[in-house]
């Protein structure tokens, strides 16, 4: 019997992904693990958040006293807008998404499948189905990464074959963070380009229900 | 001589009849026209069909109107909430409908039901089960969905500044789905915590033009949903 390797914490997933987010980039971050993210982007470079909801040039949350009930992200909850900030209504907010025009979104997953398919915003059965802008966002956004853990709680893979769960859409992922690796989505299924420190191929393999190979380049090897 | 001003909430949402369609502006609480939604309760017309991102919160406003069991059906794209059980309870129960829809979908059928467009094509939701038997059609060798436009027979709006022609400003990220669904109903009626004489916003800055919009009723200190909810009030 082997343990489970020891992955990332959730805050060094986000600055792991933090760290690929090019300077200049206009990003959408989904609501939980994601919006972590915006915590970590590397000083000198500067990220524009948009927020599906009318915001563009999104700030973190207000100090105490000084939210505006009115000035909310997508999650609901209050946030404050940075200098050079812009508001719109829904149909311009969904023209930058679906039109092509922010460079990258950030979701969480239930699942992901090999090739690319996503499931992120239903459980099926009795849970009250509740979409958002998920399938917006995943049909337009010129990137889609996904961030999420490698497994669920009960160690069941979350890196599939096929999503068993009612599909967000089809083949729109470009790359998955996890705390054991960063995958790519190539033409033959999952493509392993980072592992994290201390896990083995061989390890995020195994907890991985579909085609997987190893294609760190070798300079990235240490 | 243009003045739309209407005296009260009440005198706002007069006429609305049995049946009707009626488009709320807000997400979450964010331009959620509380005095006007707690109107149109006290009206008592019934068997409406909503138009909203969400399903309200708590006890009140939205989920009042639900809960006073004058909603039939829901047009939505998250009609879930952290603090209210209105809906799911309504919902599981058989006794309100849903129409799932995809947000930037929703925002571009009211869109197109205000700008005279019955239907456009969109790749959002191919693949997936809000697409299963649908009218759908390749471009540029990518799956595309029908979608039909959204009207309503009425809009309620909350906006920071309306002059007496009906031209608004909103409050940030308050201005959501309002400025499409004014365009969007036969009657946009519209609270605004400031109503001025026309010449005083300026024309660059108007975000819904006054054309759009129908009755104004000034409410000068409006509630904010998340306020009454953790004061625990319910509606009525």
């Amino acid at each position: 019997m082997t343990s489970a390797p020891v992955g990332l914490s959730r805050e060094q997933m986000a600055a792991r992904a933090a760290r690929d987010i090019a300077d200049g980039s206009y990003v959408n971050l989904g609501i939980g693990m994601p919006e972590m993210i915006a915590q970590f982007i590397p000083e000198g470079c500067e990220v524009i958040l948009h927020t599906e909801n009318g915001l563009l040039g999104m700030g973190p949350s207000p100090d105490d006293g000084y939210g505006d009930p009115e000035l909310i992200n997508a999650g609901k909850r209050q946030v404050t807008a940075l200098p050079g900030a812009s508001y719109f209504h829904h149909a311009d907010s969904f023209a930058m998404i679906r039109g092509g025009h922010l460079n990258l979104c950030v979701l969480g997953a239930l699942e992901v499948a090999a090739n690319g398919d996503l499931a992120n915003w239903s459980t099926g059965g009795d849970s009250i189905p509740a979409v958002g802008g998920a399938m917006d966002l995943v049909s337009g956004v010129k990137a889609v990464y996904v961030m999420t853990s490698h497994c669920t709680r009960d160690g069941t893979p979350k890196l599939v074959e096929s999503c068993t769960y009612p599909l967000t859409g089809v083949g729109v992922v470009d790359r998955i963070y996890t705390d054991l690796a960063v995958v790519d989505i190539g033409p033959d299924g999952f493509e392993v380009v980072d592992l994290t420190a201390g896990v083995s191929f061989d390890e995020v393999a195994a907890l991985t229900a579909g085609p997987i190979r190893d294609a760190r380049s070798t300079e990235v090897e240490r | 001589m243009i003045d739309k001003r209407v005296a009260d909430p009440e005198q706002a949402v007069a006429g609305v009849a049995d049946g009707a369609t009626v488009m709320i502006g807000g997400f979450g609480e964010a331009g959620s026209p509380i005095e006007l939604i707690h109107a149109l309760i006290d009206h008592g017309a019934t068997d409406l069909t909503v138009v909203n991102n969400n399903t309200g919160s708590g006890e009140v406003g939205l989920a009042a109107l639900i809960r006073a069991g004058s909603v039939a059906k829901m047009i939505c794209s998250y009609p879930r909430s952290t603090n209210s059980t209105v809906f799911p309870d309504l919902y599981r129960s058989g006794r309100i409908e849903l129409e799932l829809v995809p947000q930037g979908t929703l925002a571009e059928r009211i869109r197109a039901g205000g700008a005279g467009i019955p239907g456009f094509y969109t790749p959002t939701a191919v693949g997936t089960e809000l697409a299963e038997g649908r009218e759908q059609r390749e471009f540029n060798g990518r799956g595309h969905v029908l979608e039909h436009a959204l009207t309503a027979d009425l809009a309620l709006i909350k906006a920071r500044v309306a002059d007496l022609h009906g031209n608004l400003l909103y409050n940030r990220t308050a201005r959501n789905f309002s400025p499409l669904m004014a365009m969007a109903a036969t009657t946009t009626v519209v609270q605004a915590a400031e109503v001025v004489s026309p010449g005083e916003i300026d024309p660059e800055a108007v975000v819904t033009p006054g054309i759009f919009v129908d009755r104004v009723v000034h409410v000068g200190s409006p509630a904010h949903e998340s306020d009454l909810v953790a004061r625990g009030v319910t509606y009525p």
